[in-house]
């Protein structure tokens, strides 16, 4: 597949137009999604009639912007207006979009071309697709393996070479870990990066937008597009933001890359171990120092976030009431009752059970025992990132415990698939910005990811970091 | 360590989910090993550290507060899922 740099270039030269470049896409999607299941929607005759729009206007004289013509996937958190955005959920089921995410605006203010909307674990909640109340999603590299997720959709999506862009949304790891499962370049930005007007909340102190792209030129280009402040999310940063491809070939030398030793214990599959510990070794060879550094407090992380991410899903998800949009029971007796039925029969098992531990751990009399615990928790996480990051500049680390999985495997214990989360959570409790880069397969041809950490808006270094691991493995 | 004893019932009803029987039990199962997973936390001396209130320590945002007109207003009523003429239909709310 042509990545979205070169798609983008020849459409401003003019040697590609962006009906061809949309319509080799769908034609990718016809051929392979039957079997992959990515897509919930594609949206054919919207992206041509878009394409052939920009190409009219191209011919007037009119610079294209810098994704000309290349086709963008997204999740189906983000609001598209006009179009259908469920997050898989039966609870919204028939919404329609009534305005732009700011990450569609952007995208659509640089000529990009939305295709279509992804499978996802329903309201971003889960590590495999498999909580999806739309579809399952395969993965491209082996169609008996979950994709990860909760961007699965995405993933596979970039991963088959559907497309060159697919928008995800992580929490807790929801796109560098289908990222390192599929095959694919996952970042998530720095907390703040990026706005998320426009993106169903999950949890809002944890959850960050980013992009999948089958290398590290298509990232930085994307986040270039999609970073910066906006009014319309108070938690978005100030900060400027720098053109993410300039000096991204410069690659490691003098860079100080820490390893830390929690993130290498039992419970890692020795495949994954030995090819994130051979991408450190081809960093170092190119340059980078690498450092022992120490996350003492790493084996709390998953029991600190899921108390944080569910107390504040179970507020986030109040919304959802079935009474302004998407599903309504049509059959209950009072106010109290259609709020009951709706959200019962509208919300999937495992959104109910984070639904649940959020209002326990927020009701009378555990409150203190649960979340503010959990929020000290946090600090001495933050605190441990701080102090390795006195020591390198950037962390390596696996994404996933393991490699893809087949279907069925952890979704009967909710506490299994929780923990394929241990090494992806970290980065977001610490507001972080971490990227899963492809770093070889397993012998029984599943990719393995290796996960770069660095300090909040330092994504320009791990976008250096991870270009030079892509040459090194030519 | 002792396992965790959930009353699902009752959350339930605090966040206005409709359970069937079965349902009660299986969550009340599934809260209580997730539970006894998180009781690690105990092993924290947390006395002496505050906590996280903003990842990044950025404070409150504020902008001006100016009236902005929105066009979305037909669309929005396309969303309702009961109305009469252009109004949202809900329940009595007065019992």
């Amino acid at each position: 597949m042509t990545t979205a740099f070169e798609t983008a270039a020849l459409v401003r030269e003019g040697k590609l137009t962006a009906e061809a470049a949309v319509s080799a896409a769908l034609s990718r999607i016809k051929s392979a999604d039957g079997e992959i299941g990515a897509f919930i929607e594609v949206f054919e005759e919207d992206a041509l009639r878009r394409a052939r729009e920009l190409d009219a206007k191209r011919k007037t004289g009119a610079q294209p912007g810098r994704l000309a013509g290349v086709p963008v996937a997204l999740k189906d958190n983000f609001l598209f207006k006009g179009h259908e955005s469920c997050c898989a959920s039966k609870i919204l089921k028939g919404h329609r979009a009534v305005y732009n995410a700011t990450v569609v605006e952007k995208l659509l203010a640089e000529d990009a071309i939305i295709v279509g909307r992804t499978n996802m674990d329903e309201f971003a909640m889960g590590s495999s697709c498999e909580n999806s109340s739309v579809q399952i999603t395969r993965n491209p590299a082996n169609t008996a393996c979950v994709p990860g997720g909760s961007s699965g959709g995405s993933a596979a999506a970039v991963a088959a070479g559907m497309v060159p862009i697919a928008l995800g949304s992580d929490t807790g790891g929801s796109i560098r870990q289908p990222a390192s499962l599929c095959g694919a370049v996952g970042l998530k930005p720095t907390y703040g990066r990026v706005s998320r007007c426009g993106l169903v909340a999950f949890a809002s102190s944890l959850d960050q937008i980013g992009p999948f792209t089958s290398d590290a030129r298509d990232c930085a280009l994307t986040l270039s597009v999609i970073a910066g402040h906006d009014e319309k999310d108070s938690t978005s940063a100030a900060e400027p933001v720098p053109d993410y491809l300039a000096g991204i070939e410069d690659g490691v030398k003098g860079m100080k890359i820490g390893v830390p030793s929690e993130f290498f214990v039992s419970g890692l599959e020795p495949q994954t171990a030995r090819l994130v510990l051979a991408a450190a070794e081809k960093l170092k060879a190119s340059g980078a120092e690498l450092v022992d550094v120490s996350l003492p407090h790493t084996k709390y992380a998953v029991a600190v976030y899921y108390i944080l991410s569910s107390s504040e899903a179970s507020s986030n998800l109040a919304r959802f009431d079935g009474m302004r949009y998407g599903y309504s029971d049509a059959g209950a007796a009072s106010l109290a009752e259609a709020f009951e039925k709706s959200r019962g029969a509208g919300f999937g098992p495992e959104v109910k059970r984070r639904i649940m531990l959020g209002t326990y751990a927020l009701s009378a009399g555990y409150y203190d025992a649960y979340y503010t615990k959990a929020q000290k928790a946090r600090t001495l996480i933050v605190r441990d990132y701080e102090a390795a990051f006195a020591k390198a500049d950037l962390l390596l680390t696996p994404v996933s415990p393991t490699p893809a999985f087949k279907f069925g495997e952890k979704a009967a214990d909710p506490l299994q698939m929780y923990l394929s989360d241990i090494y992806t959570i970290p980065c977001n409790l610490a507001g972080l910005a971490g990227i899963s880069v492809p770093c070889g397969n397993t012998a029984e041809g599943l990719p393995v990811g290796c996960q770069l950490l660095a300090r909040p808006f330092d994504e320009a270094r791990i976008l250096r970091a991870a270009r030079a691991l892509e040459k090194a493995q030519g | 360590m002792t396992a965790v004893e959930i009353d699902a019932g009752r959350i339930a009803k605090l966040a206005r989910l409709e359970l069937s029987d079965d349902e009660v039990k299986l969550y009340g199962r599934q809260l209580g090993a997730i539970l006894e997973y998180i009781g690690q936390l105990g092993e924290l001396d947390t006395a002496s550290v505050p906590p996280t209130a903003h990842v990044l320590g950025l404070e409150n945002a504020a902008r001006e507060d100016v009236a902005v007109a929105d066009e979305n207003r037909e669309a929005i009523i396309a969303n309702f899922p009961v109305r009469e003429h252009n109004l949202l239909k809900v329940k009595k709310i007065i019992e």
